[in-house]
């Protein structure tokens, strides 16, 4: 049973950040991803010394706050005219750092972990289990995880329209009347949020691997929005999949293998993606010569 | 019957130093009308300011009357074509259905009907045959024609476009323009901004002269005379005289 926990959970996760890190790449902000996976870790020690309960809901709250102050904080310097990406860095090391010195500080009352933080272990998450009315029904990570994968569905679904044109041509979208400021911070609060919903299984530095890669390996392989995101999902759920027994027969880190996993299928659709293909370009080059 | 563009002292500044200035104007129906002046005059920043993409320091504008936000649905935008990532993966039907996307409220989804619609569309600019290639492949004054269908898509009745010819070869400069031409013929008001001063007499009715400030706006025949244009081009402007049908040598 632990087996098809553990699989779910990385499925799971992988699904709800492939989702949103489709919208990141296109939008050419696969960083942010980045930035709010460690910049929300103040958000949570506050979070928790306020609440005093290691409960996630609150901790999840506390996490999308520092969440949209991160993005808000890299437009505004961004505004005042810092580089894209010197923003960024300086925000979220910044807001990281923050983090990593209030934990340090109250490491008594904190029992957070920073190893488990950044690199999760998602190898204990099924025995967290959740109860309910003395039943138990299923780990806590499944319900967490679980749930921030519906919100994303149903948010993107929902306003699929609205995200795809602000991303393409947010002059335009505006010029129509979408609010595109607003669903730029709406997609970043889905971030927050499923990076928070997901760090205490899979890691923080990990979270944005699955935002990331399946979405950058989607992208090659097909010309279609909706199908990037599709694809990307479907290669989430497979790196997990395969990570899982990779890291079960080397006995490796299992959130760690799955991540790679991802990055082995970006390689191979590097390689050998129909449109993108590095080497179907060589080889359809080669061909040309050959006819002449 | 209200002005299709009525503008009042609208100011513009992205940092401290205006970029326009005091600009008021009045637009009538049924006109196409170029606007001219050097780089860095102000013409993207007007349209974005009118289009509210941007914030004004000062001054209103009125379309067909009313508030912009009222009026969105009579209005269309071509924006610059280096303003979007022409990788995105999606086709150019799909592009050019994104017009349809203001009357379609928040939640229905592009049906049937539109989807026809955006084909006639992308038929009128002569690109059907190209409607499901991915847009990243399409030649740059292809993907200027998918903007167009775009445009046209949006069913407005006062057009505002950003240098539509951009990058775009003769034959196609001249569809484009014959097609603006049959939208002015119904009645619709077609704002362009033109960089080429040799085209401006043969394709436009009014002329709209900017250089941070308004220059003038108002008939070709009247406007487009070598005192206007140095006005608007200042020294940059070289011509051989010939009073009254300048030949523009370089300018910019
Ligand atoms: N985002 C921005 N931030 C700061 N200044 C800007 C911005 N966009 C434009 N400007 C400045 O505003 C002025 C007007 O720019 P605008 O793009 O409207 O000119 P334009 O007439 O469209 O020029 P072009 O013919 O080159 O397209 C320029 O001096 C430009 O430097
Ligand atoms: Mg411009």
């Amino acid at each position: 049973m632990n087996h098809f926990w553990i699989i779910l959970i990385g499925a799971l996760v992988g699904s709800s950040c492939s989702i949103l890190g489709c919208f990141l790449v296109l939008r050419k902000m696969s960083m942010i991803g980045d930035a709010i996976s460690h910049s929300v870790l103040p958000g949570i020690v506050i979070a928790f010394l306020i609440s005093g309960s290691r409960e996630s809901l609150v901790m999840m709250f506390g996490a999308a706050a520092i969440g949209l102050v991160t993005v808000f904080l890299i437009q505004m310097f961004q505004n005042s005219g810092v580089q894209a990406d010197a923003s960024i860095g300086v925000v979220f090391t910044a807001l990281f750092a923050v983090g990593v010195v209030l934990i340090s500080l109250y490491t008594r009352q904190v029992d957070l972990d920073l190893d488990c933080v950044l690199y999760g272990e998602i190898a204990y998450a099924p025995w967290d289990m959740l109860h309910f009315g003395g039943t138990s029904i299923g780990p806590k990570a499944v319900w967490g995880v679980g749930a921030s994968f519906l919100l994303n569905i149903l948010v993107i679904s929902l306003f699929y329209k609205q995200f795809k044109i602000s991303t393409f041509d947010p002059a335009l979208a505006a010029s129509l009347g979408i609010p595109v400021v607003f669903f730029h911070y709406l997609l970043m609060s889905l971030v927050s949020i499923s990076t928070v919903a997901s760090f205490e299984s899979v890691g923080a530095i990990l979270v944005v691997g699955m935002i990331i890669v399946p979405a950058a390996t989607a992208y090659l392989l097909t010309d279609k929005l909706s199908r990037m995101i599709m694809i990307s999902i479907i290669l989430s759920i497979v790196s997990s999949l395969l990570g899982y027994y990779v890291a079960y027969l080397l006995d490796a880190s299992i959130s760690g293998t799955m991540v790679a996993v991802t990055g082995v299928l970006f390689l191979v659709a590097l390689f050998f993606s129909p449109k993108h293909g590095v080497l179907i370009k060589k080889w359809s080059r080669r061909k040309l010569l050959q006819q002449n | 019957m209200a002005f299709p563009l009525t503008v009042n002292n609208l100011t513009v500044a992205y940092q401290k130093k205006p970029v326009l200035e005091d600009i008021s104007f009045r637009v009538p129906e049924g006109k196409l009308i170029g606007i001219i002046g050097p780089n860095g005059a102000g013409k993207s920043t007007l349209i974005k300011a009118i289009l509210e993409l941007i914030p004004s320091i000062t001054g209103d504008v009125a379309i067909f009357g009313e508030s912009y936000k009222k009026t969105r649905k009579r209005v269309g935008y071509v924006p610059q074509r280096e303003s979007v990532d022409w990788d995105f993966p999606t086709d150019a039907l799909d592009v050019v259905m994104m017009g349809r996307y203001g009357h379609l409220g928040w939640f229905k989804r592009p049906d049937k009907k539109d989807k026809a619609h955006a084909m006639e569309c992308l038929d009128q600019v002569g690109m059907s045959q190209y409607a499901h290639r991915q847009i990243s492949q399409l030649s740059g004054g292809q993907q200027q024609r998918v903007f167009l269908a775009r445009a046209l898509a949006q069913d407005a009745e006062i057009y505002f476009m950003d240098e539509p010819f951009v990058g775009v070869d003769a034959a196609t400069e001249k569809a484009i323009i014959a097609l603006l031409m049959k939208l002015k013929s119904q009645g619709k008001t077609v704002l362009v901004v033109h960089h080429d001063l040799n085209t401006v007499k043969e394709y436009f009715d009014w002329i709209m002269l900017l250089n941070v400030k308004l220059i003038g706006i108002g008939p070709t025949e009247k406007l487009f005379t070598k005192d206007y244009l140095q006005k608007t081009y200042g020294g940059s402007l070289t011509m051989l005289d010939s009073n009254t049908s300048p030949i523009i040598v370089s300018p910019r």
